[in-house]
Order: structure tokens, then C-alpha cells, then sequence
């Protein structure tokens, strides 16, 4: 467990958006590391379609920051065929929606090489990749897919809710001798945060941060929800005292962390934009109560998107997007 | 590592004991799988053997190269020991890859041998990807990416080669047109006749050759090299081929019939390039008897070996999955099954 008030605050900080934040993170491993090159689609002049690469390609070139043809599969398997042969890749899938489009190279290369070969394949590559809906990209924009990722054997996944976890995660990401999946709400890019200036500062995967300390309830929130839950919690501070949990690496995921509080509180909200059923939100539940059964005051509750494709209409993204709101009620359901 | 050509009589003489080496492992793991020793699934190389041999002749010992399913004739062709193949058809600890791999996913990435494939196109792209290594470290070897003529079909195979030829990357593809994906004959499958044709949409070299002549798929693997370490870019090599045996070992092989298969025998890679080294007088029928008794008792001994590894321990089905071993598969190899499952009951 880390809790951020405790340890990684009283270094030295700066404030940066999460977009800043995920490049200042690829700038760093570029500078550090030789063999670390970015790859994927307009990445390059482009900057990026949501403008997280921004101006890397001025400092370091289109040698470095590879400008793809429309080709997730062609670049997802030249990527995976690449971190086995000596290089560290890492790969902008633009939407995560796309993953279908590149998942033979992600399931059955990429995840399987090193285990199907007897340790004999390293796989340090690293995927950054968008999720979730609110800016009335439609169905094929705004998935949420990052359940599929951290249900495959072999991939880990991490998903950041705040500046400092997007800096952390993606550091660790790109140092890491595995394929790691960074998949980045696409809503919290403008999001504002203290981040270690530290160049050395990355989150071990596995590692969940108590955002804020509560006594009665828990909420473990990901990505957007973790902003909003926190705000909740504020707003209900009179009422109930809420502890606030980004778990940030969803696999590998930090159940001690999230088992302690729930012994400590007795209740819990998972809230995660993923699709209600089959998800991250089942794997968390099932985690506690597997630990912490005997310490449950009341039945736990889900907050996440009904199991519908995200609508392009305005209203219609508003009904099904989970919100701080919901975890609000969820809290109201069982205080 | 593999380090022949055939511009010596050396090398000719290794590239044919590589085929009949080839030949010999395969028809001992066809036997043993029919008899029930070998488990899953084995696809056979028999008859294919001068087009791996070919490419791996026209290569430097540190190029890459990435497999298809039918990979074992090319592990051998690149240098891999029968021993530890047949170790791993097997699943025996002492396997390439302890066992937890078989014989669609040989490999050794250290010897260059970047993996036989269960599926079929996804070889190119992992060649494509060590090209960009080789590319991008400036290091001087290039990737071979084995295909079927059914993979010309792939999505995948497709990206992988605009990619490698818009970026100029060291990679050769080389198509194995053994005529049949899986049981379906390559005419129905593709619209051009020519499956090297295809090279003609990346504006790169694409040249088909008699797959049954290692000399020939030597002569244009070596130009498409030089031609990728003169930062060109890729080629398409076609060999075609033909696969004596069914596309998996049991296939009852209804899309052919016998007189195509005894056509094909006719021009055995194997036998014209004997006859060929006897016509030159580099070999005498006599050597190449003493040449094959010395390949079967070197495959014999890969069966014994195999047959007497250890198997994998329990522990192992839980080891490589990442770098680091996450806490959700530890808590399975702090208590796996070595006593037959009786400990494993309040694990699960």
C-alpha cells in the first residue's frame, strides 16, 4: 500500500495535467533509455489525436517517435516482434476500441510468447491506450475495454486516475520487462494534479494508493470515477466518513490494500466505467469477499456502465455514464 | 546457429545432411505420434525441405527468422538441436521450451529462431518487428518471415509487409506455396495466379522459384539479403513446394489423390540434390548411405533423450508468464499439485 499524503507528496512536486503528466513520463524514458521508441498512428508532427505526445517529435525525431500506417495489427505485431528482438516499444493504439483490429497480435503473440517459450522471448513493450465516453465520440470511440486486457493471462494492465499515477504508472510501464497496457480515460487529460518531479519517481504495478482516508465506507475507483468519488466524498464528509481507493494497476491488482480498508470500514463501492458485467468490478468483489467476507456490513455495490455500447447523443452518453453521482448513491444504499 | 552456404563443397554437403535431417525427424515424430508418445497436434515438413534449407543457406548465423506451424524444418535448417525439438515434441522439461510449448511453438529466440506459430500469417509481422530492431539499433542482420501461400491471405500478413516496405526495413518474406491451405488448393484461395505477384502493390522485388531446388531458393533468399542490408528494403520469395504428407498427421487427405503426390516425389528436393553432388563428383552414393545411417542414429538418439527427460515438475505450469511473478499466479506455484492434487484442495 501507498498512501500518496504519506510518501510520494513530500518529495519535490509540479503541478501538470494528465496529458503532461504521460508525456513528461515518455520524455524521461526516451532520454534515459536508447532502445525506448514510440510507435503508432500521427503520433509523430500530428502530436497525437488527443495531443498526449504532443511535441516529442521535435525533440527526438521521426526515428523515435514512428509514424504508423493505419495498421493496428501490422504495428502491434511489428511492435511485439521488436521488444522480442532488443528494443522497448511503445505503442499509441489511438482508441482502445481498435484493440479489435490488433488483438491476434495482442493475445496470441504478445501475451504468449514468453510462457509458450519457456522464458525463452522477453516482451518489454508497453501499449498506451484511450477509454470512455463523454466527449460524444459514439460506440467505436469510447469503449471502456480494459477488463478484456487484465482477464488475459499475460498482459498487465494499469489505468490512472490522477497526474502523479498517469507519470508513475507509464514510467514503470515502459521500464517494465513485460507487456504492460496503460489505458488512459480520455475525459481526465485536463485533469490537474501534483506530480514528483523526480526522475527516478515511478509506481511499482501492483500498487494501489489511498487517495483519501475514511472510516465507514470504501470506494475503490478507477480512472475518472477517482476525481469524482473523491469529490463525492467531500460532499457527504458531514454524513459519512469515505475512504477513497485508485487500486491504479488493475492487474497486477493491490487486494491487500483494498482488503484492509474494507476490514476497517465493512462496506464497499467499486466504481469503474467498464461494462457492469464479467469485469473489473466482479474481480475486485470477488477478491474481497474471498479475504474479508466475515468483515462486510452490507451487500456491495457496483457502479459502472449499464451493459450498452456508449450512445453518441449527448443525453443518451449522459444516462449510461457512471458518475460520481451514482457512487453517491451507491454510498446512500448502504449508510 | 546455423553457418553454411552452398558455395563450398562443405556447405552443399551440410545443406543436404540438413534435409535428410529434416526428412529423418519428421518421420520419426510422424511414427511416434501415430504410435500415441507424441501429444496434440504435428504437421509435417516432408518434401519441403530444400525451401527452408534454401533460406537459412542464404543467411548469416545471427538473422532472424519467424516460423509457421510447420516449423520444425525450419528449426533445423537454422540450427536447432533434434535433441532438445524432440524433447519438446515430447513436453519434456528439456524441451526448447520445457514443454509448455510443443510443436507448433519451438523456439529459441537466441539462436535467432524467433518462434514456430500456431497461427497461420502471424509470422511476417513478428519478422517485420525484428526488423525494426535490426533497423533501428543499426545492427547488421535481417528477418526472415516464413508464410504459407494460405497466410497471402492474412490481414495481418499484408500490414506487416506495407510496413516493412514503406519503411525500407531488412525483412524477406518467403512464401512456402506447398499448394493446399489446409485442405483447400491454393486457386481457390487467391485471385492472382502468382502469389509472388502480390509483391507488385509494395513496389518490392517479388520472384517465384522452383521450391524443390535448394540452389534456387538459395540463389534468390541471398539476393533479397543483400538487397536488405543495402537498406532496399523486402522481397517476396515464392518457393513452390509440396508437402508429401497430410496438413496435420492424420489428415485423410480427400482434396488429392496419389498421382499428385507421386509427380511431386518425381523431383524430391532431397534426391536431385544428391543426384546433383554425385554428378559433380562431391559425393557417392556410398557417403550418402554412411550420411543418412549417421542422421538416423543422431535421430534415434534425439528419441532416446527425449524419451528419457524429465518431465516438466508441476511448478513449472505456473513459471514464465511475466518477468516478475505476480502475487495471482504465485499463490497457485507456492501450492501446486505435486501430490496429485490432494494439498490443492483449498487453494482453488
Amino acid at each position: 500500500m501507498t498512501a500518496l499524503a504519506d510518501t510520494e507528496l513530500e518529495t519535490e512536486t509540479e503541478e501538470l495535467t494528465v496529458r503532461e503528466a504521460i508525456r513528461q513520463a515518455m520524455r524521461e524514458e526516451l532520454r534515459r533509455d536508447e532502445d525506448v521508441f514510440l510507435i503508432g498512428e500521427d503520433i509523430g508532427v500530428f502530436g497525437g489525436v488527443l495531443e498526449v505526445t504532443g511535441d516529442l517529435y521535435e525533440e527526438f525525431g521521426p526515428e523515435r517517435i514512428k509514424d504508423t500506417p493505419i495498421s493496428e495489427a501490422g504495428f502491434m505485431g511489428a511492435a511485439t516482434g521488436a521488444a522480442a528482438t532488443g528494443t522497448r516499444p511503445v505503442v499509441e493504439l489511438m482508441f482502445s476500441d481498435f484493440a479489435g483490429v490488433a488483438m491476434e497480435q495482442i493475445m496470441n503473440q504478445m501475451a504468449k510468447m514468453r510462457y509458450m517459450f519457456g522464458g525463452k522471448a522477453e516482451m518489454p513493450v508497453t501499449v498506451r491506450t484511450t477509454e470512455g465516453g463523454g466527449m460524444g465520440a459514439a460506440s467505436q470511440h469510447s469503449g471502456t475495454i480494459h477488463s478484456w486486457i487484465a482477464h488475459f493471462p499475460g498482459l498487465h494492465a494499469v489505468a490512472p486516475g490522477t497526474p502523479a499515477a498517469a507519470k508513475g504508472l507509464t514510467k514503470a510501464a515502459i521500464r517494465s520487462d513485460d507487456p504492460v497496457f496503460v489505458f488512459e480515460n480520455k475525459m481526465i487529460y485536463e485533469q490537474k494534479g501534483q506530480v514528483p518531479t523526480d526522475e527516478d519517481f515511478t509506481i511499482p504495478l501492483g500498487e494501489a494508493a489511498v487517495e483519501r482516508e475514511g472510516e465507514d465506507v470504501t470506494v475503490v475507483a478507477t480512472q475518472r470515477l477517482v476525481g469524482e468519488s473523491l469529490q463525492t466524498a467531500e460532499g457527504m464528509a458531514d454524513d459519512v466518513d469515505v475512504e477513497v481507493i485508485d487500486p491504479r494497476s488493475l492487474y497486477p491488482l493491490d487486494t491487500e490494500t483494498i482488503v484492509e480498508s474494507v476490514r476497517k470500514t465493512g462496506r464497499l463501492i467499486v466504481a469503474d466505467e467498464s461494462p457492469l458485467s464479467y469485469g473489473t468490478h466482479a474481480e475486485i468483489i470477488a477478491r474481497v469477499q474471498e479475504e474479508a467476507f466475515f468483515s462486510l456490513d452490507a451487500p456491495i455495490q457496483r457502479v459502472g456502465t449499464p451493459d450498452t455500447h456508449m450512445p453518441f447523443s449527448p443525453p443518451l452518453e449522459q444516462e449510461v455514464l457512471p458518475t460520481g453521482e451514482d457512487v453517491r448513491n451507491a454510498i446512500g444504499r448502504v449508510t | 546457429m546455423a553457418d553454411y552456404d552452398l558455395q563450398s563443397e562443405a556447405g552443399r554437403r551440410d545443406a543436404l545432411r540438413r534435409m535428410v535431417t529434416i526428412r529423418a525427424f519428421d518421420e520419426e515424430a510422424g511414427d511416434r505420434f501415430a504410435d500415441g508418445e507424441i501429444p496434440g497436434f504435428v504437421h509435417l515438413y516432408i518434401g519441403e525441405e530444400a525451401v527452408g534449407v534454401g533460406t537459412c543457406a542464404a543467411l548469416e548465423p545471427d538473422d532472424y527468422i519467424a516460423s509457421t506451424h510447420r516449423g520444425h524444418g525450419h528449426c533445423i535448417a537454422k540450427g536447432l538441436d533434434p535433441k532438445y525439438m524432440m524433447a519438446e515434441l515430447y513436453g519434456k522439461a528439456d524441451g526448447y521450451c520445457n514443454g509448455k510449448g510443443g510443436s507448433m511453438h519451438i523456439a529459441d529466440v537466441d539462436e535467432g529462431m524467433l518462434g514456430a506459430n500456431g497461427i497461420v500469417g502471424a509470422g511476417p509481422p513478428m519478422a517485420t518487428g525484428a526488423a525494426l530492431s535490426i533497423d533501428y539499433q543499426d545492427r547488421d542482420q535481417v528477418a526472415v518471415g516464413f508464410l504459407g501461400d494460405g497466410a497471402v491471405a492474412q490481414g495481418q500478413v499484408h500490414e506487416a509487409v506495407n510496413i516493412a516496405a514503406t519503411w525500407d526495413l531488412p525483412a524477406i518474406f518467403v512464401i512456402e506455396n506447398n499448394h493446399y491451405g489446409e485442405g483447400t488448393p491454393v486457386e481457390k484461395q487467391h485471385n492472382v495466379d502468382t502469389l509472388s505477384d502480390t509483391a507488385q502493390a509494395y513496389d518490392i522485388p517479388g520472384v517465384t522459384v522452383d521450391g524443390m531446388d535448394v540452389t534456387a531458393v538459395e540463389e534468390a533468399v541471398a539476393k533479397a539479403r543483400e538487397r536488405a542490408r543495402a537498406g532496399d528494403g523486402p522481397s517476396i520469395v515464392e518457393a513452390e513446394t509440396y508437402r508429401y504428407r497430410g496438413h496435420y498427421e492424420g489428415d485423410e487427405e480427400p482434396y488429392r489423390d496419389d498421382a499428385e503426390i507421386e509427380r511431386w516425389k518425381a523431383r524430391d528436393p532431397i534426391e536431385t540434390f544428391k543426384d546433383r553432388l554425385i554428378d559433380r563428383g562431391e559425393l557417392t552414393e556410398d557417403e550418402f548411405d554412411d550420411l543418412q545411417a549417421e542422421v538416423e542414429a543422431e535421430i534415434d538418439a534425439a528419441v532416446e533423450f527425449a524419451l528419457e527427460a524429465d518431465d516438466p515438475t508441476p511448478e513449472q505450469a505456473y513459471e514464465d508468464m511475466f518477468a516478475e511473478m505476480p502475487p495471482e499466479i504465485d499463490r497457485f506455484a507456492t501450492a501446486a499439485r505435486t501430490d496429485g492434487g490432494e494439498s490443492g484442495g483449498d487453494r482453488r
